[in-house]
Parts: structure tokens; sequence; C-alpha cells
């Protein structure tokens, strides 16, 4: 097994009460990387992250963390991670900075050191002030900060945050953003699921989405973006009747839907002889298509080629 | 075992800065206190002193209430994150609980402390020596382990805090259908021999007996079993519960 792997799984598979929550999924994290696992609600991204950080025992499959089996050596694994939930792991009738103390002589520090270790996050994480304050009156961005330096505190090698920012207001998303990437700036590898794809996008080198509990695509945002198309051709419908017809003439390959606006999206490279083809096949009648206009691919576009319940949302 | 005390820190921290646990500790003791020997004393006449005859039942009643909000702050720290947090530190669960027990122990011997304050304050006067008195400071010690680890486990069985405060009032009910404030004669005759044979009542009788001064009795052996045997199933229960909350 390689030294370069700080994250390896094979063939993870998790069911609840016979419902298959992963399917056997592979995963790569390079050791000092950012990783992201994107994918919807009830794609499986908890479930993963739980398993792990050997929270929850996988039904099949193998995983190591940080060179250790997460069920052998379970102990050593918990050594060497830190995992950052959904819910604020903390104490609300606490300080800040007590907190922060608790949890660094939990991950092993002696009580002096443990002291020293908390003024330190606190300073880091910009949250001296808010430090000597309970953290039942923090706000929320303030108390996603206070729960990422406590996941600092035992300084671990692997970090596992789950969906770091859902719940955020634009500005905490901003700043939670700076903290997470200043902490691939310091070395340790991250491991982070989002649903946000602007997230991952922008903090992840490595992007995997799941969805049903599979990874359907594996790679950069970069290489993502380019397997479903570089551009995207919008058609925007005379009438709901023709937003149906258009939809459902087009359905394999429609990469974007808008209802409201009766837009319907596919891909295409841009070339005049094949937007003029597209064109052709959407409209035969030439009354269907108002207008037109061809833009840039975004990650959204890839997402939804990927994970979309269906096309069949076309003819619905 | 560093990280026990660690945990009873935490614990003892949390439960200072909760007005309800403060409240249920410190307050509800004293209100009890009034309400048995004042309102209810009058009214009840049992042959010998009432004061006398309830304060131990009183007290009883005290680590009862003190050891149940136990089951509040286990239900806190499993429906939020912090336990996975805890878990993934390679906090064993048990430990976890462990904390509570032991700041409810400390907590209530605060209590007992108070509430034996007030009761010689209105007149109730042990005749014991410090050996008996020893001893029966060292039962309720044992008795409020045994109801705090009962009701952790209550706390990890039910979903939502709201539901874990009503271990409380479960609880509550084992000491009003036992001798603790009425001679279990008096009862109708369907409810004596519940009365006679749950725990409350052998703990009581002993409580009385090592307080007035009077041998421990024969009910002593029958009193340690049942908190030895609550602590022992307790303890043994709240880990399967455990394992299966984070499973």
């Amino acid at each position: 097994m390689s030294d370069e792997l700080a994250i390896e799984a094979s063939g993870l598979a998790k069911s609840y009460r016979g419902v298959r929550v992963l399917g056997g999924i592979d995963l790569r994290v390079p050791r000092g990387s950012v990783f992201a696992l994107l994918g919807p609600n009830g794609a499986g991204k908890t479930t993963t992250v739980r398993i792990l950080a050997t929270l929850s025992r996988a039904d099949g499959g193998r995983a190591r963390v940080a060179g250790f089996d997460v069920v052998r050596d379970r102990r050593q694994v918990r050594r060497r991670i830190s995992l950052t939930g959904q819910f604020a792991a903390l104490d609300a009738a606490q300080t800040g900075e007590e907190n922060l103390r608790m949890i660094a002589r939990l991950a092993g520090l002696p009580r002096a050191a443990a002291g020293r270790r908390a003024a330190e996050l606190l300073e880091q994480f910009e949250l001296t002030q808010a430090g000597r304050r309970r953290v039942g009156t923090y706000s929320g961005g303030l108390r996603r900060r206070l729960d990422l330096a406590a996941g600092l505190a035992g300084h671990p090698s692997v970090i596992f945050l789950d969906e770091p920012t859902t719940g955020l207001d634009p500005q905490s998303r901003l700043t939670t953003w700076r903290a997470i990437a200043g902490l691939a700036a310091d070395g340790v590898t991250v491991f982070l699921t989002t649903q946000y794809l602007e997230e991952a996008d922008r903090l992840a080198g490595q992007i995997a989405v799941l969805n049903g509990g599979q990874v359907v695509a594996e790679g950069t945002a970069a290489e993502l973006k380019r397997r479903v198309a570089a551009r995207r051709l919008d058609l925007t419908c005379s009438t709901a009747g023709a937003y149906e017809q258009v939809s459902q003439l087009l359905a394999g390959r429609v990469v974007h839907l808008d209802p409201v606006a009766l837009t319907v999206g596919v891909a295409t490279d841009g070339r005049a002889a094949q937007v003029r083809a597209l064109l052709d096949e959407a409209d035969p009648g030439r009354d269907l298509v108002a207008s037109f206009a061809v833009r840039d691919a975004t990650l959204d576009d890839v997402f939804f080629a990927l994970t979309a319940p269906g096309r069949e949302a076309a003819h619905v | 075992m560093s990280d026990a005390v660690i945990m009873t820190g935490r614990s003892l921290r949390l439960s200072l800065r909760s007005p309800d646990a403060l409240l249920t500790a410190l307050l509800l003791p004293v209100m009890l206190m009034v309400v048995f020997v004042y309102l209810f004393g009058g009214a009840v006449a049992i042959g010998t002193s009432y004061k006398e005859y309830v304060v131990p039942g009183v007290l009883l009643l005290c680590a009862i209430t003190g050891a149940s909000t136990t089951a509040v702050t286990v239900c806190q720290d499993m429906s939020g994150g912090i336990i996975d947090r805890f878990r993934s530190l390679d906090v064993p669960g048990t430990v976890v609980l462990a904390g509570h027990v032991v700041a409810s122990l400390l907590r209530n011997l605060v209590s007992t402390v108070l509430v034996a304050a007030i009761a010689v304050a209105i007149g109730f006067r042990p005749h014991s020596d410090p050996a008996r008195l020893a001893a029966a400071v060292g039962l309720l010690l044992l008795f409020v382990a045994a109801i705090s680890w009962l009701a952790a486990a209550f706390g990890l069985a039910v979903s939502s805090p709201e539901a874990a405060s009503g271990a409380m009032f479960f609880l509550m009910f084992f000491s009003y259908a036992s001798s603790a404030f009425v001679p279990v004669r008096t009862m109708p005759g369907w409810l004596r021999g519940f009365a006679r044979h749950q725990p409350a009542t052998p703990v009581t009788e002993t409580l009385r007996n090592l307080l007035l001064g009077h041998p421990a009795g024969g009910q002593l052996i029958a009193a340690l079993a049942w908190c030895g045997g609550i602590l022992a199933a307790s303890v043994l229960l709240s880990m399967v519960l455990f394992r299966r909350r984070t499973a």
C-alpha cells in the first residue's frame, strides 16, 4: 500500500435496514491534498465520511486512512484524524476557549500544552475575542469556525469536513472557505463533502461526484467540465407547450432545464454547423424556439448531467 | 483515566451553567422539604414525629430528582454533534457517561448537605454517631450512582431531551409508592406488595435507621443488593444502547 495516499478505499458498501446507501465505492486521496466528495442530499456523503472516520462500519469493502485500516487499527486512525460534522460538535454552555482546551486535552495534550494550543487556534481563526464568550451566544458562522479550529486541536494529519458551509450565509461561507484553504496550506489532507459545486471548484484539487451511493465521475473541476462539453446551447421556447416538445425531442442530451424561463440547454462545442443542426433537430417546424444563446458550461451542467434523477425530468 | 477526569470536569461545568440543573439540584430539595414537613406533615399522623420519619424520605426523593437530570444531559450529548467528536477522539462512550454520573454524585453530595442542613434548621435531630452518618451518606451516594446510571441509560434510549426529562417523574413515583413518606401499612392492599418489595423502601428504611441511630436493620442487604443490581444492570444496558445509537 502506498504511503503517498492519505485515504484509500475500495468497494465500500453500506446498507441501512435493507436500503443500500453505498454501493461499493473506490476513493484515492493523495497526502496533503484537498478532496471533495460532491453530491446531492442522500447520495451517501455522510455515510462515507462516517466510515472513513471510524464512526460507522462498512458492510463491505476496505479503507485505509493515514496508513491504517479503519476497522482493524481504529485507534491508530483516530489518533491521526479529526471530524467536523454537519452539527457543531461543541458545548454551548462552555466558552470557545474551554471547548478548545477540552478537545486538545482529549486529543492527548497535557494541561499546559492544551491551554497554549487553544490560544494559538483562537488566534489563527481570529476568535480571540469570541473565545471568552459561551458558544451558545455565537452566530452560525462563528460557531462553524470554532468547530473547524476544534478539529485541529490535536494536530491531525487527515481532516474530515462534512458539509462545512451548509446553512451559512454568504459572508460566513467565504470566511469558512478561507479557513479551509488555510488548513490545506499547512500540509494536512482535507476530505470534504459538499452539495455546492462552487465550493468543490474553489477548494478541492480533486473531486468525486457521488450519486445514489455510486461515484459517477471523478477528476479535477476542469476535467469534469470537459467531460460534458465546453459550452452549452440554451434554447428559449415560445410557449409552455413548445418547451415540453423541445425537451422531449432532445431528451437524451438535455443538461439544463428552466421551466420558468422556458429554457432547454444542451451540450455543444459551439461550431456553427453543430448549433444549426441542433436547432433543426429541436425545432423541425421552426415555430418552437423563440431565441437561443451559446454559453460556457458551468460545473452545474456537469452535476446535472451526471446526477439528475433523470433526464426523465424532461418528460414530466 | 485522564479522559474520565476531563469528562467529569466538563459535566460539572455544564451543570453549574445550566439553570435547570441548578434549580433542580438546589431549590427543589428545599421546596420538597418544606412541602412534606409543613404542608403534609400536619395531616399525617403515624404515631411518632413525622419530621423524623420523613427527612430520610425527602433525602431519597432529592437524590432521585438530582440524579434523574443525568438523562437530559446524556440525551443532549447524543442528539448533538459532540458525541461524534468524542468518539473520533477515541473517548469510549462509557467514559462520557461516567463523567455525567460522577458530576451527578458531586452535585447530589452538595444538595444532600443542603437538605440535611435545612432539616437540622427546622428541628430534625439525628440521634446518630459519625460512623452511622457516614454509612448513611455512603448508601445515599450508592443509590445516587445507581439512579444516575439508570437515568443515563434512559437518556440513551429516548430521542429528545424533552422525553428524557420524563425520567424524573417516572423515577419519583418509586419514592411515593414506598415507605419514604407514609408507612406501607397505610396503603391499599394491592399496593402494599409492590411498595414493600421495590428498591426505594429498603433504601429508605436503612437510611432512617442509620440517621436515627438504630442498627442498620434487616433491610440493609436488600438496599445494597438493589443499588448494586440497578447500577450493574444500567451500566451494561447503557453500553448496549450506546453501541446501538452510534452504529
